[in-house]
């Protein structure tokens, strides 16, 4: 069934975002993303212009992380307390990246930039990850029957002042931590137009030293703000927000995070880290063959001016 | 349709003879309405050639374009530097089409002389204004090319040689297919008649393409009342997702 999407103007197999919108929805249930990083080039594929897909994605992990944070809210696995100050340094982060964003645009060369920092960032953040996932899953298995863990070494984190106590996550740390992690994923997220999970999820776990249970509710609750924020940044300046395709996406979208919450109750931490990392250096890779392999068409179109 | 041609060679027969030949023409429809569930649309252009000049005359053919809005395009090349594929070159053509449909009678470089061509901005280049290039591209005629064939790709511009079927020596008509990507605006027509690869008579028409219903709406709000805009889509994806939250909580509870 095709569909014309009013603000993209183009016309789509709505079965097709369907689709897209449910895949993306279990992984954001499971592991705790947003999905972005994976749905916005995908969007590009079928031939979403970039601007529209952008912007309506961020609408649609609303939706999507909507869904799942209610899931884990009934699991009591949100720390909303570590979330806002998450999200305090979300907002200026945010506020940050935008800056940044209109600056390098004024430098021509946006567009390689996002590139590189996500190839840089997915690479850097999924190898860590995985390598350490992959011992862990390793020494749960040498160890017959779940060992306690070794206690979490206290680290710089937790020597600086403002300590606050997180219950849900069983943390005593100081804020500025958490604060900063917020802002650099807020930076990173206005940049690329994603929501950052895919850092934020893997900053709380090694940074913050918090759970992985707590970490997914968690991340979700930030990504929320941060993505309705955006939302609302795009809607009002751009116009580019497609509420036909946010729509399409996120009906997908709310039901495949069901799904995968419920599949993420049934795997182990390590094993949830283990494919997370996984996925993230799959679309690191993809993006760096981008880079890397002469590509067949050498040139590109970009409608200046106007919307669209 | 057979009763408009009809009417269009007795408006031929009663109309001054200026020229030595006169066409008239009509598209079947004056509108096109981009619905919901709009996946392109095709349309018919029709129309009839009379000669005034007494005697038997040279067979002629027709060419007829239709054109989109016109949009300014920023056409990037990539480079390889330092291992990486980037944008290194870029050039911004003025005016281009959004959409381009040119259909002939026959192989264009037979039926057409370039001059002709040149003076009427029939070929897809020649339609497209690329006087606004900056001058430090070295290569401009290549990023023009590069924009041509990659909205031939995308089905937004085609060229159908023999496309134009001649009846008798009168009349002509052609189908049109407009793909699912087009976007609003006003389409202009153009149909040449053509003899000795020179243009003998033109005649011109539009054709409205609009978005209507829920469409428009969706639209125009998203234009003049972005906030209220962003507003109802946080709500929607809200509402989805708790609704989605409730219909599974449901389910597994029963």
């Amino acid at each position: 069934m095709q569909i014309y999407l009013p603000i993209a103007e183009v016309s789509v197999n709505a079965f097709m975002l369907l689709g897209l919108g449910g895949m993306v929805g279990v992984l954001s249930g499971m592991f705790g993303v947003g999905g972005g990083f994976l749905m916005t080039p995908l969007l590009f594929f079928i031939g979403i212009p970039p601007a529209v897909a952008v912007a309506t994605e961020a609408n649609q992990i609303v939706a999507s992380s909507f869904s799942g944070v209610l899931a884990h809210w009934r699991r009591k696995t949100v720390d909303i307390r570590m979330g806002m100050v998450l999200q305090v340094g979300g907002l200026i982060g945010a506020a940050l990246g935008v800056l940044v964003f209109n600056f390098l645009k004024s430098m021509g060369q946006v567009d390689l930039l996002i590139r590189l920092s996500y190839v840089v960032f997915l690479g850097i953040v999924g190898s860590l990850m995985f390598v350490e996932s992959l011992g862990a899953l390793r020494r749960s298995r040498a160890a017959a029957g779940p060992r306690k863990p070794v206690r979490r070494q206290r680290n710089w984190v937790h020597t600086w002042p403002l300590k606050m106590r997180f219950r849900t996550s069983g943390l005593y740390i100081s804020v500025i931590p958490p604060i900063l992690v917020g802002m650099a994923v807020g930076v990173l997220a206005a940049i690329m137009g994603v929501g950052g999970g895919f850092i934020m999820v893997p900053a709380m776990i090694y940074i913050l030293g918090m759970p992985t249970k707590v970490v997914v509710g968690t991340s979700l609750f930030q990504i929320i703000l941060v993505t309705a924020f955006t939302t609302m940044l795009h809607a009002t300046t751009n116009h580019t927000v497609d509420m036909a395709l946010a729509v399409l996406l996120l009906v997908g979208g709310v039901v495949g995070a069901q799904i995968g919450t419920q599949i993420g109750t049934k795997l182990k931490a390590e094993q949830l880290r283990v494919l997370l990392a996984a996925l993230v250096l799959l679309v690191c890779g993809k993006l760096a063959g981008d880079l890397l392999l002469e590509p067949t068409e050498l040139y590109s179109i970009g409608t200046s001016g106007g919307h669209g | 349709m057979i009763r408009w041609i009809a009417t269009l060679v007795i408006a031929l027969s009663t109309a001054n003879a200026a020229q030595a030949q006169q066409m008239v023409a009509d598209l079947s429809q004056s509108r096109v309405s981009i619905t919901a569930s709009f996946a392109g649309s095709h349309i018919l252009v029709f129309g009839a050639v009379r000669e005034t000049a007494v005697g038997p005359q040279e067979p002629f053919d027709v060419i007829i374009t239709v054109s989109g809005p016109l949009q300014p395009v920023t056409v990037r090349k990539k480079d390889r530097v330092a291992g990486i594929w980037v944008n290194t070159e870029e050039a911004r053509i003025d005016a281009a089409p959004t959409f381009y449909n040119i259909s002939t009678t026959g192989p264009m470089a037979d039926i057409l002389s370039e001059t002709a061509d040149l003076r009427h901005s029939i070929s897809t280049p020649n339609a497209i204004r690329a006087v606004g290039l900056t001058e430090d591209v070295s290569e401009a005629d290549a990023f023009t090319e590069a924009l041509i064939r990659i909205r031939r790709a995308d089905g937004t511009y085609t060229e159908d040689e023999g496309g134009v079927t001649l009846i008798g020596q009168t009349l002509f008509r052609t189908d049109i297919e407009l793909p699912s990507n087009i976007v609003e605006g006003t389409y202009l027509a153009r149909i040449f008649m053509i003899r000795d690869q020179r243009v003998v008579a033109t005649f011109t028409d539009v054709l409205g393409v609009q978005k209507v219903g829920l469409e428009r709406w969706i639209y125009t709000l998203a234009q003049e009342q972005a906030a209220l805009y962003g507003l109802l889509s946080l709500t929607i994806a809200i509402a989805a997702g708790w609704g989605a939250s409730a219909t599974f909580r449901y389910i597994r509870g029963s």
